[in-house]
């Protein structure tokens, strides 16, 4: 057979999970085919902080899993309502603050400050996008790219909250495990609770926002409503990210304000695929750790790290996630055309 | 039928720039009625839906929705009122299957108040109430086409997705923007009934067409409009008699057969 004379045919495996309402499971095999995937996530990120080598990479996992919430924030945000943010740093500055004054100033433990900042957070982030929810597309990435800028130049200018020191001596957790389960378990809390999340109605309603917000409107539906919902469910992990983020440095300042908080995720998406939820954690747990091990390079790690993201690009560009779902979920073969 | 009108234009007026897309626009729309607006093309009948639905707002003038003044009020709570519209350019939910489409009006504040669909309303599965609205509009339920993705579904199931849309609102009113263009003569053929038995359930209808010839067949009234004004008002057969209208869409020559060109 050659080239041009033959084509992919690619047949569903017709497996479902949820068909009406009824669990469509014949098998060991089936259910077992339908948990697979699951599973291995689930047991691979609980298993993670025992098979670290050592503090330096227990330490990675934290932060990737703080990337991992910060990326299926973007992704919910972009891919499901259609708002392009790039306000990642935005969330992991306000939550960051709010954990560090709170227990800085009030003396509350992580289990209570996280929390409370994750809510109060979401809060103010979702207060300070409510004006620019009209805006679509890029237009709405460039405000939310502008206000981690001006919440850092306020605070540098006004020397309030710290200045440019940021607030030191805040709290960190009693105990290395809890410090790393939390986090994982948030992420797994936050991943799937958002995959139910966008094939519930309102999920549905809020990829209709996606795809043609005039009907939406033309439905009797107040868009601003669940823009609003969207943004506050968003922001709430990018806060709970940088709350906990405050309390391993037990430090919050302008760093947190940083570029890479809005910029990493977005390569993220890109490599995990985007519009799947699970792909943009993949693409966390992938691009981290690498930028970590490039360490060993020196000045060119930013090099090859480019260049890896480049061959992503390039060679898979519909995303890890979308790639490896097709693989397993269709048959293919090559037939004569 | 009473004799209050459901829905009255009162000078309706929009601007864009020193340009008058209407100018002075009223009348009024009773109950079960089917009004056809029909003008040249850029001659504001659009306008006129997106200044009733609250898409636009108007410069001046006003609409009144059963004696209430809905003309500054947003779009969402219009339809909410129950005056639902169609778009001229069909832009369904591409990324959802043609059913799901229409759980997004069946988890509207109105549907979910007025409920009325079979096990629809609050606790109602939405899902097989689509199911059972789109049947409604010629989808045929045990093949696959509801299922379908809206990206994939020809022009003809799309403009019925428009109004199956509007359906699931439990409108009072629909104002159809052009359902008919672009169908092909047995596509239209089959619409017709539907718009038909939308009046036979009391349903008022605002339709905008350059189909006239289906148009006259469907509607009891109909209106002109030309550079934004209203020409006259009146039964299809008036209408077509009328002199102003034929120098709007012929020029002010002398035409006999006006039916050939519809």
């Amino acid at each position: 057979m050659e080239i041009g004379h033959r084509r992919k045919e690619r047949l569903d495996r017709g497996v479902k999970v949820r068909t009406e309402g009824l669990y469509a499971l014949m098998s060991w095999r089936e259910l077992g085919y339908l948990t697979m995937p699951r599973l291995v996530l689930i047991i691979g990120m609980l298993i993670l902080p025992l098979v670290m080598p050592s503090m330096y990479w227990q330490r990675v996992i934290s932060i990737v899993c703080i990337y991992a919430l910060l990326s299926l924030s973007f992704d919910f945000l972009a891919h499901f309502v259609g708002l392009v943010s790039l306000g990642g740093a935005f969330f992991i500055g306000s939550g960051g603050y709010i954990a560090a004054i709170l227990n800085t100033i009030l003396g509350l433990p992580p289990m209570v400050s996280i929390p409370i900042s994750t809510l109060l957070g979401a809060v103010i982030c979702t207060l300070f996008l409510f004006p620019c929810l009209p805006l679509r597309g890029v237009y709405f990435a460039i405000i939310t790219l502008m206000f981690p800028l001006l919440l850092g130049r306020v605070i540098e200018a006004l020397d309030i909250l710290g200045g440019t020191d940021g607030i030191l001596g805040v709290g960190s957790f009693t105990n290395s495990w809890v410090e790393q389960y939390f986090i994982i378990l948030m992420v797994l809390f936050y991943l799937f609770g958002m995959r139910r999340l966008v094939n519930l109605d309102i999920g549905l309603v809020f990829r209709a926002v996606m795809d043609n917000d005039q009907a939406v409107r033309a439905s009797g539906i107040n868009l601003t409503y669940y823009k609003t919902v969207a943004v506050f469910i968003a922001s709430s992990m990018g806060c709970l990210a940088g709350g906990y983020l405050a309390h391993i440095y037990m430090w919050a300042g302008l760093s947190m304000f940083a570029l890479d908080f809005s910029i990493l995720p977005i390569a993220a998406t890109v490599i995990g695929g985007s519009g799947t939820l699970v792909g943009p954690v993949l693409g966390a747990f992938i691009l981290v750790p690498i930028s970590e091990l490039l360490r060993a390079f020196g000045t060119l790690r930013i090099v090859f790290y480019a260049l890896i993201l480049l061959a992503f690009i390039v060679f898979r560009s519909e995303g890890i996630m979308v790639y490896g779902q097709r693989k397993y979920q269709q048959f293919e073969k090559w037939v004569k055309v | 039928m009473n004799n209050q009108p459901i829905l009255q234009m009162r000078g309706v007026t929009k601007t864009f720039g020193g340009i008058f897309a209407l100018n002075e626009v009223s009348f009024d729309l009773f109950e079960s009625d089917i009004l056809g607006i029909i003008g040249p093309n850029g001659s504001g009948k659009t306008t006129l839906v997106n200044c009733i639905t609250g898409f636009i707002k108007m410069t001046y003038g006003e609409v009144l929705f059963r004696g209430k003044n809905i003309s500054r009020r947003p779009a969402y709570k219009i339809a909410d009122m129950g005056i639902a519209r169609t778009f001229q350019i069909m832009r369904p939910y591409f990324s959802l299957p043609a059913y799901k489409n229409l759980v997004i009006p069946l988890f509207s504040p109105r549907a979910k108040r007025t409920g009325g669909w079979r096990g629809g309303g609050k606790l109602g599965d939405r899902n097989a109430v689509s199911i059972d609205i789109l049947e409604e509009m010629g989808f045929e339920r045990e093949s696959y086409v509801p299922y379908k993705m809206a990206s994939n579904l020809p022009t003809g199931y799309l403009k019925r997705l428009e109004l199956a849309r509007c359906l699931a609102l439990k409108p009072e009113i629909i104002l159809c923007d052009e359902v008919f263009s672009g169908l092909s003569m047995s596509e239209i053929a089959s619409m017709v009934p539907l718009i038909e038995r939308l009046q036979i359930e009391g349903i008022t209808l605002i339709m905008i067409e350059h189909r006239l010839r289906e148009l006259f067949q469907v509607a009891n009234r109909v209106l002109v409009l030309n550079f934004g004004e209203k020409l006259i008002e009146g039964t299809p057969g008036e209408v077509m008699a009328d002199k102003k209208v034929k120098e709007a869409y012929f020029g002010s020559e002398k035409v006999e057969e006006v039916e050939t060109y519809a």
